[in-house]
């Protein structure tokens, strides 16, 4: 059935990376990404590529997820790869009329290249590993410095938990109204793409009618249980740093450390 | 015996807003009705009799246009005892879906004292405590898409009693769910009352519902015109159907038996008593016949 449908692309599981707190996988991968822009060689940025792997093989997820995440990006992978060993300037090692190659263009193209896909597969990994509500929860938590500045950060990940918990309510909405429309005799799958949009119409309306309706009914609930927003709030889970959150920060910060001595003391080849 | 009256509802009247320049009706009339601590109380009516709105009077969801209502002492126009009010009386109404707020059951049982602000330990215990009574406690860590509608109804009854509430006000708690869910949904609130000493309010549809209770009240046209106890109301078939309701379906049967000349008992509300009651009367055709 299609509500059984796992919003967004948590692949549930059991591994430390599963386990670890979703704040501190918010930072790191963060992390990771600037990480991965400060490696300026091939060497510096394999072993971002290789902190990558670690964390997927530590995850226990199937290798074919990395596939997944880059399959769809990969004309961008492509396009800027182009783009750079055409048009970045230097020794030409190839000409041919008016097209010129240079090394440093091919160099650039191939760490573009790694940095993308690690990039990709680094921030897939975080919402393979975490389930959408601990993510806001995470996100929540660590935006709450920003309450101070007045940024409605209880209100967002409010918005953000409800739209959640109604996804699978709506698409069952969904259903049932197509199945009502579809016995009045409407036609849903034949014609061009503005008949197949219009004939959507019918199924929009009525949804955003129930939604709305809906919405009024669940503030009328919340209301009732002393809902008056993020003030004076507590929450029941507490989210806790362990030994294994240590641990992963110790990593990444590591990875960086090695990066920047790569960087500073690493061989000359391969540098941009 | 004289119960200390719990929630107090004191001639009150109340319209919609109006717009359009249309002077809106009166949804409540000069309703006055007093609800004890412990009461079961059924409110019937048909639909837009106004029984809704009285119950939103109940929990300060809306305040009376005229007259007052007090919750325990505190009248509900009282702003600032708002969620002092809402503690007190907690609501639980019709369509499940609509009243569970988190994605996981547990943390929507927990809403109601994360608002609070209860310490996150004392959280802990008072929902695994909910989720007990309504014996949903295995279900804690499921999504509320995954369940069946009474199991629905019946966390939104634990995030309500997570609370401590001292009254439950329940607007047509079953009217969506099917005849099991309502088996359900009935017998947890009936433990509420009886093992718990919660006050329970319930708005129902269901006659044989309002027949498990203590007290029944039906409100017509914006005012309450019975309220007593089930026997004594649903004794009074032909007014009742005047305005349009239903007595349970063994009290209808009865009484059409009896209009036609048997020799049955004035009010019968549950089946056993229907069945006795007529086992009675054949043994009896039996012997003088």
């Amino acid at each position: 059935m299609i509500k059984d449908i796992t919003f967004g692309q948590y692949f549930p599981g059991d591994s430390i990376i599963h386990r670890l707190d979703p704040r501190m996988k918010l930072i790191l991968i963060i992390a990771y990404i600037v990480l991965l822009f400060v490696a300026d060689g091939l060497f510096s940025l394999l072993i971002g590529a290789a902190m990558a792997v670690v964390f997927y093989a530590l995850s226990k997820l199937p290798w074919k997820l990395v596939i997944k995440c880059i399959k769809p990006i990969m004309p961008i992978i492509i396009f800027t790869a182009v783009l750079n060993v055409f048009f970045v300037e230097g020794d030409p090692i190839f000409e041919w009329k008016f097209i010129s190659v240079s090394g440093k263009g091919v160099l650039t193209a191939v760490l573009m290249c790694i940095r993308i896909i690690c990039l990709i597969a680094g921030s897939s990994l975080l919402t393979y590993t975490t389930t959408p509500i601990a993510l806001t929860d995470g996100l929540e938590r660590l935006l709450k410095p920003l309450q101070k500045i007045k940024v409605p950060v209880h209100e967002l990940s409010m918005m953000m938990t409800i739209a959640l918990r109604f996804i699978p309510t709506l698409i069952d909405e969904t259903q049932k109204i197509m199945a009502a429309q579809k016995a009045r005799g409407a036609d849903m799958e034949s014609g061009n793409i503005i008949q197949r949009a219009k004939a959507l119409i019918p199924i929009l309306i009525p949804l955003f009618v129930s939604a709305f309706r809906r919405a009024d009914e669940l503030a009328l609930a919340m209301e009732c249980r002393c809902y008056h927003g993020g003030e004076g709030r507590t929450r029941m889970k507490q989210l806790k740093l362990t030994a294994k959150d240590f641990g992963a920060a110790l990593f990444v910060a590591g990875g960086f450390a090695a990066i920047i001595f790569m960087n500073m003391f690493g061989p000359e080849v391969f540098r941009l | 015996m004289s119960k200390k009256s719990f929630i107090e509802a004191n001639s009150i009247s109340f319209s919609y807003p109006a717009y359009d320049d249309v002077i809106p009706p009166l949804v409540l009339d000069g309703v006055s009705i007093s609800i004890e601590e412990g009461e079961f109380v059924a409110v019937l009516g048909h639909n837009g009799s106004g029984k809704s709105t009285l119950a939103k009077h109940f929990n300060a969801i809306l305040v009376p246009g005229e007259g007052e209502v007090s919750v325990n002492g505190i009248k509900t126009a009282e702003e600032s005892r708002l969620f002092e009010i809402r503690q007190e009386v907690g609501m639980v109404f019709q369509n499940p879906d609509n009243q569970i707020v988190a994605t996981i059951i547990e943390e929507d049982v927990a809403f109601a004292l994360e608002n609070l602000g209860v310490p996150p330990k004392e959280i802990r215990e008072r929902v695994d405590d909910a989720l007990k009574k309504v014996d949903m406690y295995e279900y804690r860590l499921h999504a509320p898409n995954q369940l069946s509608g009474g199991q629905k109804q019946r966390i939104a009854i634990a995030g309500i009693v997570a609370m401590r509430p001292k009254c439950v006000v329940l607007d047509e708690p079953t009217a969506m769910l099917d005849p099991k869910g309502r088996r359900e949904v009935m017998e947890t609130i009936k433990q509420l009352n009886k093992e718990l000493g919660i006050t329970v309010v319930i708005i129902t549809h269901y006659m044989d519902e309002a027949a498990m209770c203590d007290r029944v009240a039906i409100v017509d046209d914006g005012k309450v015109i019975m309220d007593s106890t089930p026997r004594e109301v649903f004794a009074k078939v032909d007014e009742i159907k005047k305005i349009g309701l239903d007595v349970p379906q063994v009290t209808e049967l009865c009484h059409e038996l009896k209009k036609e000349g048997f020799d049955l008992p004035d009010c019968v509300l549950t089946e056993e008593e229907c069945v006795a009651a007529l086992e009675k009367l054949l043994k009896g055709g039996e012997n003088n016949g």
